[in-house]
Formats: C-alpha cells, structure tokens, sequence
C-alpha cells in the first residue's frame, strides 16, 4: 500500500514543485525589470529648490514625522517660531517646479514617498500645499 | 434562581423576520455613514446654527434608555425585588448594547472619527464630554461584571458590589449626559442644573419602556410564558416612572417661564415655535406622557398585552419629541446677545432658525437602532440570559424559594 | 533612484543662523533663475524676525485684547469682515453652512428704532466656555490670552460651537482647498477668529483692525491690556467700556465702547 501510493505522490509533488518554479521565473524577470525602470513603485524625489534641509536626508526620512509632531504643539500651544522647523520653510523649498506643491500630483515630494510607503498624509488636508508669495497661491478662496 | 435561563435559539419566523429588518437597517446605516464620511456634514441637515441635529437625539436617547434599562436589574438585586430576577439579566445585556451604541452614534457623527483616540488621550475635567468617555465604559465594564456575577457559578456573592457599583455610575452617567446641556450658559434653553435630575428622572421612563417592549418581543419569539403579575407590576412601575418624568419637565419649563430672561424662549416652545410647539404639546406631553399613563393605569392591563406594547412604543416616541424639543428647540432659539434688542447679521442672529434633518441623518439613526438590536440578539445567542418561563406559577415558585433561602 | 544631494555641509564653528543665511543667500544665488516667481528664500529661511520674542514664545505677561468704538462703526462698511476673509482664505459666503469669523452685527432698539453697529468675532475671554467643554482639550487659550483651536486635535464633536456664549465659533462642513499658508483650516475642525495670531506674533495688528483703519473709521484699537502704557489700556481706563454678555462673567479680550 505504502509502496504503490508514494510514486503517485511523487509525481503530483513534483509537479507542483515544477509549476512554481516556472511561475516564479517571468515574476523575477518583471520584479528585475520594474527594479530598474522608472515606474511608479519606486519614490521620485524631485528636487528641492533651496539649500540645503534643516537636516541631512537619512535623518529627515525617519525622524520628519516627530519633528512635525513636536513642533507643531510648540508653535501652535506655545507660540514658539523659530523659523527653522516652519511647515512653511519646508514646503518654500519642497515644493515641486511644475506644480508648485508638494502634494497635488503623484511625483511630488511628499506624496510621492508617501504614495510609495501607503501612508496617508493627513497635514494637507488643512494646511496649504504651496508656497505663500506663489502663483499659485490666490488671493482669495474659490 | 430555580426559573432556568436558555440561550436565544432563534427558528422562529419572528426571530428571522427580525434579523432581516434588523440587517437591513443596518445596511441602510452604513451607507449613509460612509456618505457623510466621505462629503462631510455639507451633506446634512446640520449647519452653524444648528450644531447638534438629529443623530444627537438618538445618541442621547440610547443613553438615557441604555441606563434605564439596567432599572430592573437594580430593582432585583439592589433593592430585592425578587420577582424581577429572571429578566435581571436581560435587562444588563439592554443596557450594554444601547449605551455602546448611544456612545458610538455620538462618535460616528464626529467631524473628524478617525481622531477620537485624541479624547481618550487627551482628558479635559472640566468637560462633561471627556468624562463620558469613562462613566460609559466604566458603566458597561461594571454592567458587564454583574452580568458574569449572575452567570459564572460561584461569583453570586459579588453580585451585590458589582450591582451596586453599577448603580452609582448609571448615577454619575446620567448626570453627566444631562449635564452636557445642564453646564451650557450660552443658550436659554439649557443652562440649568435641573437638567442632571430630570434626565436622571426620564431616562428610568424611557428604559423601562424599551426594556418591557423588549421582554415582550424575545417572549412572543422564542414561546416564553409572560406572566399577567410581572407585566402588571411592569406596567404600574411605568406608570410610575412617567409621572416622575412628567414632574421634572413641568419643573423645568415652569421656571423658565418664571425667569423674565427665559420666557421668550418658553413662548417659543410652548406657543409659537411651528414644528417644536407640535412635538411638545402633541408628541411629548399627550402621546408621550397623558395618554400612555392613562392607559396604563387601567386595572386588567396585564391581559391588555396590545394596549402595553401600544403605550410604551408612545412613550418611546414621546422621548423623540422631547429629546428633538430640548437639543434642537434650544438651538432654533437665537443667542441673547443683547436682550431686549433686536440683532441681526450675516450670521443667522436674531433669528429663529430652521432644520430639516436629512436622509443620512436618519440613516445614521437607523444605524443605531439596528446595532442595538443585533448586540442584544448575538448576546442572547451566546449567552444563556433568557428565562425560560416567567408565567405566574414560575414566578411565585421562585419568591417562595427566594424566600425560604433569606429566612 | 534620484536623490537630493545637497552641498555636504563642513559644519564648522559657525552659529547655525549665520550659516543658514549664508546657504540662503548662495542658493538664493544660484538657483534663481528656476525658482518660481516671488518666492524669495531670505524671506522664508529668515522667518524668525530680529526680536527673539518668538523663539521664546508667548508670554503670559502680555494679554491681548481690542477695543470696539461702536460709535465709529458705520452701516455700509464691512472692511473688517473683508479682510478677515481674505487674510484667512475665507469664502465670504453667507450660507448658514459657511465659516464667518467675523461678522457685523446691526443692533436696533425696538422702541425707538435707533440702529447701531459694531463687528463680533471671538471675544478671547479669560474663561472660556468654549475651552471648558471641549474633550480634547484643542479649544484651549494661549498664555497671552488668545483662544485658539488646535485643528490636530479637533475632533470635530462641535460643543464649542454649542457652548459659545456668542456663537464665535464655525464648523468646517466640506473640504477645503487653497488654505492661507498662515490660516491652515479642513473639513471637520471647529475654528474662530485667532486675532490673527500669526500677525501678531510677527508685531502686526490683526487683519481687521488694519483694514478698520485703514477705512477711516478707527473703531478697533488693539493692544496689551496688561501693559498699562498700552494705549489700549489707558483708554479702558478712561471710558466706560463694556463686554458682550458681561453678566456671564467670562472677562473677555475684546471689549465696546457705546453699547
């Protein structure tokens, strides 16, 4: 009994062990492909248009989200503003060349790696996303 | 207890034709929650007039019947009440289920839900709000041990504290439900302390009305004996409870009325504020209060299960129209900014506003309604919390034997 | 994957506001020509003015208030709900579910039919209602005295908006767009007049009282009602002002001569 059923077995297992490996080589091929392509699963960060940033990049890409958390409560509680950690500072030089935002289309700085990293940013949704003295700043709200 | 608790079985085609209400409620809800979400109350009936509009009257309404629903189960084990210990635990699962649902429809009107982890981060003690959040999760944790008290064998000692402790928070609960009306100085309409007694006064009317339609439905659904003496006892308490009720709004309105600086907004209530004028005088005071006492006091009520269910689904419309009168009608009333004046402005002073809840609202309403309904029947399920019988025999077995064991 | 390289900094002994205003200047330099118009970097990196007021915040020592000349306000002039709307990205719309900071109120005495006017916006009591009530703590004052909304932590339950003895407050019912950089406001947020709060805080006045005198009515004077060389103070030392609803005793910032 043992005997006659492990040949079956052996032959249904390898068969599955094959149609993995051959499904697993054109999704290798299209994960190598999308690595080197400018597609959209990779952040495009486009460049700012000051200086230099309060701190060096490594830094700002794990600890943005504290600085904006603590300074937020100092400037809005405490009426602290020391111009260094302004919001607005940061979206005067983050702001895109075309679109004059940091958020409205997909490459732009903020969305773009917040778009890669599935992070909702919920700051737009009251603060500007320009720059104040812009174009696309208008006098008045619509 | 020598009357047998079952769990729900359902089958029944009451028991399904409910559940398919019930769901579809529910379905109808989320919908209209998602609606709101994603537009913004731009989509509602609310505006910066009229701030607080109808899904504040059903939250409020679950609270207050939420937290009188636990009255029977006060009676029985707080204040001895033998007769009412096999619906005791019907009663706390009530309770839970329409205080969660009261707290959620307040949270899922929010402007901004997905922030409501800020309140409980953030405490502010001098807002009755901030304390909601701990007199209504304490009032279910505490609810909640009593009813494993009764269920768990060997925990019956506790009963008493945990009971007990519960009392003393549905106090502290429905002082500070009233209390967020009762601390307002800037509108007429509330800024009293009388608001705290008198919610405290009606909610035990309100949920006592729930709780016995309740009782009525889950014994027509699963062919549970309903007694005459238990409803009769049932339907004086009402009677009872209404009239304390009935007290405290008369208390209320009669010195707002006696305040000169009050009784223009009481001559909107009672005399010319349209629709508010209609729902109290018809829909509070007479359908909600006169007629439902009135046909409660009949002497053979108990046979009369028609005329019972009849007078508390009034008196539960009644708690609408007196919930819709004070939140809404305190709002349609425009701000004193100088008394004895005659303001007006861009922004709506001076004069009486108008509201007209929309369909999502109503839809949000609805929500409620359904998530309580469907919390009490999973909780029947898997909880074994309905008597099997409650007709008289039963009930007089069980005070003999209650009787027996306290001597 | 494209990256921003910056210059690396040799960070030397320099003081950290020397050298962002020496980097400013040089990317100011060089990168003039792609920058969009009117941004001008100095402005942006020197954001903290001369004074270190700022940095060190707001001080419970100064009390900003205003004083209302109702006398001086007159029946066709809304400069003041004007320039409230444009300085903080307001539509100016009058439904009843658009945000009004600041509106004019015409009040008649019903007997002998005489009108007058004056503007109502929040009124910054020293003991809020709106403060007391809210769960979260966002409806809070600040240590000079303004009472703010901190929109992070709005949760948008609208009890302020119940609980204002004046109805200052508005309720941001749809989603917004083109925000004021200096007037973040979004859907779901109670807000109010913040006496300009970025204004003042760069020492200007707030919008409306620009706007007021500007216009040639003169009927805002605002100031440090703690500072008794204020001018403010010295003329609510002077005349008989009142508050609004002063019977409830909230002590409010803005105070009306002529009601």
């Amino acid at each position: 009994m043992a005997g006659r059923s492990t040949p079956r077995l052996g032959i249904v297992s390898s068969l599955c062990w094959l149609v993995l490996l051959l499904a697993a080589i054109p999704a290798a091929w299209a994960q190598a492909a999308q690595a080197s392509s400018s597609r959209a699963l990779q952040p495009v960060i486009e460049t700012a248009r000051g200086g230099q940033c309060v701190a060096d990049p490594a830094f700002m890409r794990r600890n943005h989200m504290k600085l904006l958390m603590h300074q937020r409560d100092d400037t809005l509680r405490g009426g602290i503003r020391t111009g260094k950690h302004s919001l607005k500072a940061c979206i005067a030089c983050h702001a895109s060349q075309s679109s004059q935002s940091v958020t409205a289309e997909p490459s732009n700085f903020c969305q773009s790696c917040h778009n890669y990293a599935a992070v909702k940013i919920d700051c737009f949704e009251c603060h500007a996303n320009t720059p104040a003295n812009s174009a696309a700043q208008p006098q008045v709200k619509p | 207890m020598n009357i047998v608790l079952n769990k729900l079985q359902g089958g029944s085609r009451g028991h399904y034709q409910l559940l398919a209400g019930l769901v579809l409620m529910l379905l109808l809800g989320v919908s209209a929650l998602l609606y709101i979400e994603h537009h913004g109350h731009i989509v509602t009936g609310m505006n910066n007039q009229f701030v607080w509009g109808l899904p504040d009257v059903f939250s409020i309404f679950l609270m207050l019947s939420g937290t009188g629903a636990l009255t029977v189960a006060l009676l029985a084990s707080v204040f001895g009440k033998v007769e009412y210990e096999p619906v005791a635990p019907l009663s706390g699962v009530l309770a839970i289920a329409m205080v969660l649902t009261g707290l959620l429809l307040l949270m899922l009107d929010l402007g901004r839900p997905d922030r409501a982890s800020q309140a409980m981060i953030h405490f502010n003690p001098k807002s009755v709000l901030s304390w909601n959040l701990y007199l209504y999760s304490g009032f279910m944790g505490f609810v909640g041990a009593y009813l494993w008290t009764l269920v768990e064998p060997g925990m019956r000692r506790f009963t008493p504290w945990a009971i007990g402790l519960a009392f003393a928070w549905r106090i502290g609960l429905t002082t500070g439900t009233g209390s967020i009306y009762g601390f307002q100085v800037a509108r007429q309409g509330f800024d009293s302390a009388i608001f705290a007694p008198m919610y405290i006064a009606l909610s035990l009317s309100y949920g006592l009305a729930v709780f016995v339609l309740v009782l009525l439905l889950a014994c027509r659904n699963n062919n549970i004996a309903l007694g005459d003496a238990l409803l009769k006892r049932l339907a004086r308490l009402q009677v009872i409870f209404i009239g304390v009720g009935l007290y405290f709004v008369l208390v209320h309105h009669m010195t707002n009325y006696y305040f000169t600086r009050n009784r223009d907004f009481e001559c909107f209530i009672l005399f010319d504020g349209g629709i508010y004028t209609t729902l109290f005088w018809l829909g509070q005071i007479l359908l909600g209060t006169l007629v439902p006492a009135g046909l409660l006091l009949h002497p053979g009520i108990a046979q009369m299960r028609v005329r019972i269910a009849a007078s508390l689904a009034l008196v539960v419309l009644g708690a609408y129209a007196q919930l819709y009168v004070t939140i809404l009608g305190s709002q349609a009333q425009p701000l004193p900014l100088f008394p004895g004046r005659q303001v007006s402005s861009s922004f709506f002073d001076g004069v009486v506003n108008s509201y007209t809840p929309s369909l999502s609202e109503w839809g949000l309403g609805l929500l409620g309604l359904a998530m309580v309904g469907l919390i009490v029947i999973m909780a029947l399920r898997l909880i074994a919390f309905l008597p099997q019988r409650l007709d008289d025999a039963a009930l007089q077995k069980h005070r003999a034997k209650q009787a027996l064991a306290a001597s | 994957m494209k990256h921003d390289n910056p210059t690396p900094a040799n960070e030397a002994a320099t003081s950290r506001s020397g050298r962002r205003g020496f980097l400013a200047a040089a990317a100011a330099g060089l990168t003039g020509i792609a920058l969009a118009p009117g941004v001008r970097l100095i402005e942006i990196a020197q954001a903290a003015p001369a004074g270190a007021a700022l940095s060190a915040g707001a001080s419970s020592k100064v009390r900003w208030g205003m004083l209302i000349d109702s006398n001086q306000c007159s029946a066709d002039c809304k400069a003041c709900v004007t320039a409230c709307n444009s300085e903080n990205g307001l539509s100016g719309g009058t439904l009843p579910t658009d945000s009004q900071w600041i509106r004019k109120l015409e009040i008649k005495e019903v007997r002998s039919g005489r009108k007058q006017y004056l503007p109502m916006m929040c009124q910054h009591c020293a003991e809020p209602p709106c403060v007391d009530v809210c769960p979260t703590g966002a409806s809070f004052k600040r240590a000079d005295g303004i009472v703010l909304v901190d929109r992070h932590r709005c949760i948008g339950c609208r009890y302020c908006l119940m609980a204002c003895p004046y109805k200052a407050r508005s309720f941001v019912h749809a989603p917004v767009t083109h925000q004021k950089p200096d007037a973040p406001r979004g859907m779901g947020t109670a807000e109010a007049c913040n006496l300009c709060v970025n204004r003042v805080d760069r020492g200007e006045q707030p919008a409306c009282v620009a706007a007021c005198t500007a216009s040639g009515h003169a009927a805002f004077l605002f100031g440090d009602l703690n500072d008794p060389s204020s001018e403010i103070a010295k003329r609510i030392a002077s005349y008989p002002t009142r508050q609004i609803r002063e019977n409830l005793n909230l002590d409010t910032g803005v105070r009306y001569l002529g009601i």
